[in-house]
C-alpha cells in the first residue's frame, strides 16, 4: 500500500514499526479499519465478478457459459463470499473501526488487540473458505444456506467451507465485544448516550445483534460438520432428526444477520444526509430508538423464510405478523431522513446522491420485502427471481450504495486527498441506472415465475434476462468508474483540510488526516452531533 | 476517561461478561434442539437418560460445584494479597478439572463399549427418538468436555502469571475473567446435568 | 458510569456457605427426579437449577457487586435465549 502525499501527517506516518508489519501487526484502530477496508472490497470484487459471470449465463437460454454444475458452484461461492466476507464486515469492521472511535472522543477501542486479532481471524476464515473451493469435492454447491440434508450429504467441499464461516462468525462476534465495550466505557466527557452520533447508535444496535444472533449459527455450522463427519443423524429424519430444524437455527442466526448488514447502513445515512442538507437531523431520538428496535423486533421474525418449509400453520400466522413489525421502525427511519430534507440547502455531491439512492432503493426492497412478508403472497413467488431482486434492493441498493457514499465520504479524511467530483457523478448515474434496469426486471421475473437457483429458464422469460444481464454491464462500468475515480483521488487529488464537508461530529473537529492518537488532549463534548451552528462552512 | 495509560478494569469485565453470553448462545442453541426433541420423542428420551449413569453425573456435578468454589475464592485471596493460597487454589480447581475429564472419558468408554455412539448399528435399529438422545448427548457434553480443557489450560496460563508476580493484588482483572469463563462451564453443567441424566 | 466501585471481596465463609447449598439444592434435584411427577418432574428439575445458576452468577461471579449495565445486559442475554427458544415451539408444538 503506497502512502498519500500528505504521508507524513497524521497515523500515516507516527509508527514504530515499518513497512507491511505496521499494517498486519497494528494495534492502531484506523489501521485496523484500513485493513477490513481493502479485504472487504477485495472480496467485493471477487463477488462481484461471480454475481457477472451467473448473469452471462442466464443471458440467454441453455447452457451459455457454464454448466448446471459450475452454476450451482458459482451461485453458492458468490453467496458465501458477498455475504460472509463481504456485507456482514463491511461498514461495522471497516468504518466502524475507522470512525467509531473518534466519533465518541475516544483514543481507540476498548481492547486493540483484540481488534488486530479479529481481523486475523477474518483472514484465516477467508483463507479457510477459499481453500474449500478447490479441494476435497470442489467447491460446495448447496448455496450459502448450507440446508441439510444435501449439505450433509453432497461431495463438495462443505466441511472446509462452513469450518470457514465459523471462524468468520468468531471474528465478527470480537468485533461487536469489541464495540459494545467501547460505547460503554470510552465514551468523552460529556459524550452522553443523547448526543452520540447515529452512526454510533447502529453500530451499537449491530455489535448486539453479532453477540446474541452469531453463536447460533456458529453452533449449527458444528452440527453440519460433525453430521458429515461421524453422522450423528440430528437433522436426519430416518434417525429421528428434523431437517426444518436446521432451517430455525439457520435463521434465528441468518434473519438478524440482515439487520447486522442493513443497521450500520442506515447509520452511514443519518450522517450524510444533515450533513448535506445544512439542517440538524429530524427526530434524533426516534432514528436513535428505531435502531435498537429494529434490532430486536428483527431478532423474532426468522421464521419468515420458511413459510413453504412445512412449518406449522401457526408458526406462519406468528412470525408474518411478526415480520410486519419489523416495518415500523424502518419506516420511522425513511421518514425522518425526508423530514430532515424538507427545507434543508441541500447540495448533490456524491455522498448524497449515494444516501438519497439508498433511501430509494431501500424503500423500494422494504416494499417488496411486505410482500414475502405476507406468507399468503410469498407462496407464490417463493425461491423466485422476485425473492433475489428483492433482497439485492435491500443489500446492494441498500447496503452497497450506503457503502460506497460512506466511501466519498469519509475516505478523504483518512487520505487527506479527495475525488473528482464529475466523474463520481457519472458513475453514480451509471450504477443507479444499471441497478434498477437489472433488479426490478428480476422481481418481474420472479412474479412471472422463474424460480432461482437454475442455470436454465423456459424460452419466454429470454428477453427480460437479457435486460438484466444489460442492466449488470452498466452496473459494473459505473462501478470501474467509482473505484478509479475514488483510489486516484485519495493518491493524487486535492488536498482537503481539516472539515471539507462542514460536519459537527468529532472526527471532523480533528486534524485530517487524523493523528495516531486522535485526539492532542481528551475532548470535552458540549453539543450534539448535529448541531452545525459552531461547525463552518465547508 | 480514555486514557490509554489507565487498565480500564470494569470495561475488561463487561468484555468477559459479553463474551460469555455468546458461549451461553452456543449452548443454547443445543439446548434449542433438546428442548424440541424432547417434546417429539418423551418416551425416548426417558429410555435413553436411564442409559446414562447417575453416579458419574452427580459426581461429576459436585466435582465442578467444588472446583467453582476455589476459582470463586482464587478470586478472594488474589484480592487479599495471598498469592500462596491462590496458587494452591488454582491448582484444585485444574485438579477438579482433570478428575472431571477422567469421569467423562470412563462415561463415554463405558457407553461406546455398549455399542452407544453416533452411527453404531445399535442406535440404528433402537426406536427413531433414542438416537437423537444419544447424537445431543455426545454433541452437548463433548463441546462441554471441550470448554472444560479450554478453560484448565486458561486457568493454568492465568496460574504461571500469578507465579511470576505479573498477577497480583493490585492487578487482577485476568484472574477474574479468567474465573468467570470457569463458572461458565460449571453454570452450563448445572443444566446439562438434569437435562440429561435425570429427566427420566 | 465513572462511579467505579472499590472492588468487594467475598469472604470463604460466605462462598463456602453458597457452595453448600449448591450442594443441598444438587441433591433435592436428584431426589425430586426419583418421585413420580410426570410432566412436572421436567419443571421442577429446570427451576432448582436456575435456582442454582442464580447463586453462581450472584455471587461465585460477582453479579449482585456489579454496577447496573451489567445487570441489564445479562437481562437482555437470557431474555433473548428464552426467545430463541420460545418462538421455536410455535412451530414444534402445532405441527
Amino acid at each position: 500500500m503506497s502512502l498519500p502525499a500528505t504521508s507524513s501527517d497524521g497515523f500515516w506516518s507516527d509508527t514504530g514499526k515499518t513497512g507491511i508489519a505496521s499494517w498486519i501487526f497494528s494495534t492502531d484502530h484506523k489501521r485496523i479499519g484500513l485493513l477490513y477496508l481493502y479485504s472487504v472490497l477485495g472480496f467485493f470484487l471477487v463477488g462481484v465478478l461471480l454475481g457477472v459471470l451467473l448473469r452471462l449465463e442466464l443471458m440467454a437460454p441453455g447452457r451459455t457459459i457454464m454448466g448446471p454444475q459450475t452454476y450451482n458452484a458459482t451461485f453458492t461461492v458468490h453467496g458465501v463470499v458477498m455475504i460472509f466476507l463481504f456485507i456482514i464486515p463491511s461498514i461495522p469492521a471497516s468504518f466502524g473501526n475507522l470512525v467509531m472511535p473518534i466519533q465518541i472522543g475516544a483514543r481507540d477501542v476498548a481492547f486493540p488487540r483484540l481488534n488486530l486479532f479479529s481481523w486475523w481471524l477474518y483472514v484465516i476464515g477467508a483463507v479457510i473458505v477459499l481453500t474449500a473451493l478447490f479441494t476435497g469435492g470442489g467447491p460446495p454447491d448447496t448455496g450459502w444456506t448450507f440446508y441439510v440434508p444435501f449439505s450433509a450429504k453432497t461431495g463438495t467441499n462443505v466441511s472446509l467451507a462452513v469450518l470457514g464461516v465459523f471462524v468468520l462468525g468468531f471474528s465478527s462476534i470480537l468485533t461487536g465485544i469489541n464495540f459494545v465495550t467501547t460505547i460503554h466505557r470510552l465514551r468523552a466527557e460529556g459524550m452522553t448516550w443523547g448526543r452520540l452520533p447515529l452512526f454510533v447508535w447502529s453500530l451499537y444496535a449491530t455489535a448486539w445483534v453479532q453477540i446474541l444472533a452469531t453463536p447460533i449459527i456458529a453452533i449449527t455450522l458444528v452440527l453440519v460438520f460433525v453430521e458429515r463427519v461421524v453422522g450423528t443423524g440430528l437433522f436426519d429424519p430416518s434417525r429421528g432428526g428434523d431437517p426444518i430444524m436446521f432451517q430455525h437455527l439457520f435463521w434465528i442466526y441468518s434473519h438478524p444477520a440482515v439487520y447486522i448488514m442493513i443497521l450500520p447502513a442506515m447509520g452511514v445515512i443519518s450522517e450524510i444526509i444533515p450533513v448535506f442538507s445544512r439542517k440538524p437531523i429530524f427526530g434524533y431520538k426516534m432514528i436513535a430508538f428505531s435502531s435498537l428496535a429494529i434490532a430486536a423486533a428483527g431478532s423474532v421474525v426468522w421464521g419468515h423464510h420458511m413459510y413453504t418449509s412445512g412449518m406449522s400453520d401457526t408458526a406462519i400466522l406468528v412470525f408474518s405478523f411478526l415480520t410486519f413489525i419489523v416495518a415500523i421502525p424502518s419506516a420511522i427511519k425513511v421518514f425522518n431522513w425526508v423530514s430532515t430534507l424538507y427545507k434543508g440547502s441541500i447540495s448533490l455531491e456524491a455522498p448524497m446522491l449515494f444516501a438519497l439512492s439508498f433511501v430509494l432503493l431501500f424503500s423500494i426492497g422494504g416494499l417488496s420485502g411486505l410482500v414475502l412478508g405476507a406468507a399468503a403472497t410469498d407462496i407464490h413467488v417463493h425461491d423466485t427471481h422476485f425473492v433475489v431482486g428483492h433482497f439485492h434492493y435491500v443489500m446492494f441498493g441498500g447496503t452497497g450504495f450506503a457503502f460506497f457514499g460512506a466511501l466519498h465520504y469519509w475516505l478523504p479524511k483518512f487520505y487527506g486527498r479527495r475525488y473528482a467530483e464529475k466523474p463520481a457523478l457519472v458513475a453514480w448515474a451509471l450504477m443507479f441506472v444499471g441497478f434498477n434496469i437489472m433488479y426490478f426486471t428480476m422481481q418481474v421475473l420472479g412474479i412471472r415465475g422463474m424460480p432461482r437457483r437454475y442455470y436454465d429458464y423456459l424460452p419466454e422469460f429470454a428477453r427480460l434476462n437479457l435486460v438484466a444481464t444489460i442492466g449488470s454491464w452498466i452496473l459494473v462500468l459505473g462501478l470501474i468508474i467509482l473505484l478509479v475515480n475514488l483510489f486516484r483521488g485519495l493518491f493524487r487529488g486535492e488536498a482537503v483540510g481539516a472539515n471539507p464537508w462542514g460536519g459537527a461530529t468529532l472526527e471532523w473537529s480533528i486534524p485530517t488526516p487524523p493523528p495516531t492518537e486522535n485526539f492532542e488532549e481528551d475532548p470535552v463534548v458540549t453539543h450534539g452531533p448535529y448541531d452545525f451552528k459552531g461547525a463552518g462552512k465547508p | 476517561m480514555s486514557h490509554p495509560e489507565h487498565k480500564d478494569y470494569t470495561g475488561a469485565k463487561f468484555g468477559m461478561w459479553l463474551f460469555l453470553f455468546t458461549e451461553l448462545l452456543l449452548f443454547g442453541g443445543l439446548f434449542i434442539l433438546y428442548a424440541t426433541y424432547l417434546t417429539r420423542y418423551p418416551q425416548q428420551f426417558a429410555a435413553g437418560g436411564k442409559e446414562l449413569n447417575v453416579v458419574f453425573g452427580t459426581a461429576n456435578t459436585v466435582i465442578l460445584l467444588t472446583s467453582s468454589l476455589f476459582a470463586a475464592m482464587a478470586v478472594t485471596s488474589v484480592q487479599k494479597g495471598d498469592r500462596t493460597t491462590t496458587l494452591r487454589l488454582l491448582g484444585l480447581t485444574v485438579l477438579c478439572a482433570a478428575i472431571f475429564m477422567v469421569n467423562k472419558y470412563f462415561e463415554w468408554s463405558a457407553k461406546i463399549h455398549h455399542g452407544i455412539y453416533p452411527g453404531s448399528p445399535r442406535l440404528g435399529s433402537a426406536p427413531l427418538g433414542e438416537s437423537v438422545f444419544f447424537g445431543l448427548y455426545y454433541v452437548t457434553t463433548g463441546l462441554h468436555g471441550l470448554h472444560v480443557l479450554v478453560g484448565a489450560g486458561l486457568l493454568s496460563w492465568i496460574g504461571m502469571k500469578v507465579n511470576h508476580g505479573k498477577i497480583h493484588q493490585g492487578d487482577f482483572v485476568t484472574l477474574e475473567n479468567g474465573a468467570l469463563y470457569w463458572h461458565l462451564v460449571d453454570l452450563v453443567w448445572i443444566f446439562i446435568f438434569p437435562l440429561y441424566y435425570l429427566i427420566l | 458510569m465513572s462511579t467505579e466501585a472499590a472492588h468487594h471481596i467475598l469472604s470463604y465463609r460466605k462462598l463456602t456457605a453458597i457452595w453448600g447449598a449448591l450442594l443441598v439444592l444438587t441433591a433435592l434435584t436428584v431426589l425430586i427426579t426419583r418421585a413420580e411427577l410426570g410432566a412436572l418432574k421436567v419443571w421442577a428439575a429446570l427451576a432448582i437449577a436456575s435456582v442454582k445458576s442464580g447463586l453462581v452468577i450472584a455471587f461465585f461471579m460477582h453479579m449482585k457487586y456489579e454496577s447496573r449495565p451489567f445487570r441489564i445486559i445479562l437481562f437482555v442475554a437470557l431474555v433473548t435465549l428464552a426467545i430463541f427458544i420460545g418462538f421455536t415451539f410455535f412451530d414444534v408444538l402445532y405441527r
